[in-house]
């Protein structure tokens, strides 16, 4: 069997194509949404804009990062904090571990390998049980337009149990990867929060490889920048795994704020959950969410859902939600998706209101309900009140006025 | 004693989504609600009588183009909606909104909080609310569930009931809480109004197209509401005749 779904959600959207190519169906084995990547950025061509993979993304806002007309020299920070028995590393680009678990498979994050001139990385040993998390922050200290690339491996060893806090601060145009091997057995949590200033473009790819009964939980939350982009995919290097990709974003007026989600389930008996949830508000604010899974025939009794939830909570804003199912083998315990786009309207505020409740406090309470079990799922408490502050700090940015969705009767 | 007071209200509908200027729908409303009074309005669908409520609850669709709204005495017309509420006015809505993502206790909490200035309790308030649900026979699972959401018709009546009782505002406007009701609903509807009634200082406005809610909630005023205003007042027996004659006799006399 081989079933492609495409639907898109969009709000305020002008027209768009269909997606043309990814309804088409085909037995071959190789996803059509991922082709294979390669090392080599000249086996990437510059994207123009009308390419799946590129369609929604604003490439004249990527600072040049897309077609090499960059400039380098972007200044930043990266500070590691480990429990002692992990090691961490600043290794050359000779180093054989690197890319052994991914290869990049956009223009970008070609470009980034290409570009980057020492990568870090952090090794949990076999069996290890951290006792607290791996605290990575990372500065951009840059002021222009010069880019920085970067590299990160995260290796977590079998029957270890590991928590990655990543922090994005500061302004910077970067673009980077991260492969993540998560040994058998093992399981790692993985939380990078993109916090960035106002002016910062952050393109990044991150790829999981989750070993035989492993378990992976990443938790992308993405706040600040004028461009973010985070390609996040994930496979299995044997059975038994499974990967909970969870997601929290909330665009301002003029943000953009892409995710694109990619689940190759090559192994069977794995499992994996996406959860994503948004906010948007003010003029241009626009998210965007792609979610991928693809069910190669050799999965069997795999598992799998997909999700993504949109609250808009004023006029001018736009959320592009895109779950593409491609399956391969019928034989699987399920696979679903869902994708809605909630709107917190003048209806509701009216209501809220009518009971006391003044507008402030009114949006408050809906933005928090509908973050509130994504913050705690990601079940990192070092940093559940912090997710916590910095919905309430967008919340006090807040601009524009409930949307008009008709009057009462 | 609590009073609420409406002299010459003048409303108009904003209808520039449509390009067009604004509809005027209230042509002079005067009504006067005392504590311990239930008046009935009553009138033919488009009279305006949802209009009126929605007025002085302040849906912003509507302005006010004339007139005053008082609230012993202070002027409800410049209060924003939550103002509004907290000064004692309490609106149960046709078409109670369904918000996504916020719990029925979070959302009667917070409420409560908003109207009494502190939060409620904590000893008593859990209390409190299944006490209120139970008493209009709606399962206290529905605490945890998104407000209105999914709610059957019946189930969103009973809510705005359960909403009534918890914050007891000192004057209650129900825009047709009776419809869509079938008769067991009904009386549970009605049996929670005639619990807030039964307390000292408390005004109920009561609107309805139908007369059948009228047999368990006893009007001590009934209006007769035709184009916009006030067409005939009398005690509960109009009721009575509005439910044999119709309300032909008064559409045609006003167009």
């Amino acid at each position: 069997m081989s079933v492609t779904q495409d639907s898109h959600d969009s709000q305020d959207s002008t027209d768009k194509p269909a997606v043309a190519g990814a309804v088409e169906t085909s037995t071959k084995l190789a996803s059509h949404l991922h082709p294979a990547g390669s090392f080599d950025l000249a086996d990437h061509p510059v994207p123009n804009g009308r390419e799946e993979v590129w369609r929604f993304t604003p490439l004249k806002r990527l600072r040049g990062l897309h077609d090499g007309t960059f400039t380098e020299g972007g200044k930043g920070s990266v500070e590691i904090d480990a429990p002692g028995e992990v090691t961490v590393e600043r290794v050359g680009r000779d180093d054989p571990r690197l890319g052994t678990v991914y290869t990049p498979n956009d223009r970008v994050s070609a470009q980034a390998w290409q570009s980057f001139e020492q990568a870090r990385v952090i090794s949990v040993p076999a069996e290890a049980e951290l006792e607290r998390p791996i605290l990575v922050n990372v500065t951009g200290e840059g002021t222009g337009p010069d880019a920085t690339f970067h590299h990160l491996l995260v290796d977590v060893g079998a029957h270890a149990r590991a928590t990655v806090v990543v922090r994005h601060q500061g302004h910077a145009v970067r673009a980077g990867n991260t492969e993540i091997r998560v040994g058998d057995g093992a399981n790692l949590t993985f939380v990078s929060v993109q916090d960035w200033d106002d002016d910062a473009v952050h393109l990044a790819h991150l790829h999981a490889e989750v070993g035989r009964d492993a378990s992976y939980r990443q938790a992308l939350v993405s706040i600040g920048g004028d461009l973010v982009r985070i390609s996040s995919s994930v496979e299995y290097a044997g059975p038994g795994g499974e990967a909970e990709l969870l997601g929290l974003y909330f665009a301002d007026a003029g943000q953009h704020l892409e995710h694109r989600l990619f689940v190759d389930h090559n192994a069977p008996k794995t499992r994996s959950n996406v959860d994503y949830k948004g906010a948007l508000q003010g003029q241009g604010a626009h998210s965007v969410w792609i979610g991928d899974v693809l069910i190669r025939q050799v999965a069997e009794g795999i598992e799998t859902y997909e999700s993504n939830r949109n609250l808009v909570l004023t006029d001018g804003c736009q959320a592009d939600s895109v779950p593409n199912l491609e399956i391969e083998t019928g034989e699987i315990e399920g696979a679903g998706h869902a994708s809605t786009t909630g709107r917190f309207d003048d209806q509701q505020l009216f209501y809220l209101q009518s009971r006391g409740i003044d507008a402030d406090e009114a949006r408050r309470l809906v933005v928090h309900g509908f973050f509130a079990d994504i913050i705690r799922r990601i079940g990192v408490t070092e940093i559940r009140d912090e997710l916590m502050r910095t919905v309430e700090g967008e919340l006090e940015r807040s601009v524009g006025t409930p949307l008009a969705s008709g009057g009462a009767r | 004693m609590s009073i609420l007071e409406i002299r010459d209200l003048h409303v108009s509908v904003d209808a520039s989504d449509r390009g067009d200027e604004p509809i005027p729908i209230l042509n002079g409303v005067d009504l006067t609600i005392k504590a311990g009074q239930t008046h009935a309005i009553m009138g033919p669908n488009g009279s305006g009588k949802s209009t009126l409520a929605y007025s002085i609850a302040g849906h912003p669709k509507y302005q006010v183009t004339a007139g005053t709204v008082t609230l012993d005495g202070a002027d409800v017309l410049s209060m924003s909606v939550d103002e509004r509420a907290r000064a004692g006015l309490f609106l149960a809505m046709q078409y109670p909104v369904e918000v996504p993502g916020v719990s029925v206790s979070n959302f009667l909490r917070t409420a409560k909080t908003a109207i009494d200035g502190q939060p409620p309790k904590l000893r008593t308030w859990v209390k409190d609310v299944n006490t209120a649900m139970e008493r209009v026979k709606m399962d206290t699972a529905f605490s945890t569930r998104s407000v209105n959401e999914g709610f059957s018709g019946g189930e969103k009546k009973r809510h705005e009931i359960v909403q009534l009782e918890v914050l007891n505002p000192k004057v209650a406007i129900l825009d047709e809480t009776d419809s869509g009701l079938d008769i067991d609903a009904l009386k549970v509807v009605a049996g929670g109004v005639n619990r807030f009634r039964e307390q000292e200082d408390r005004g109920v406005l009561l609107i309805t197209h139908y007369t059948r809610i009228l047999r368990y909630i006893k009007p001590d005023f009934v209006h007769v509401f035709v184009g916009g205003r006030i067409a005939e007042e009398g005690g509960p027996e109009l009721a009575d005749r509005l439910e044999a004659e119709g309300y032909d006799r008064y559409v045609a006399a006003a167009s």
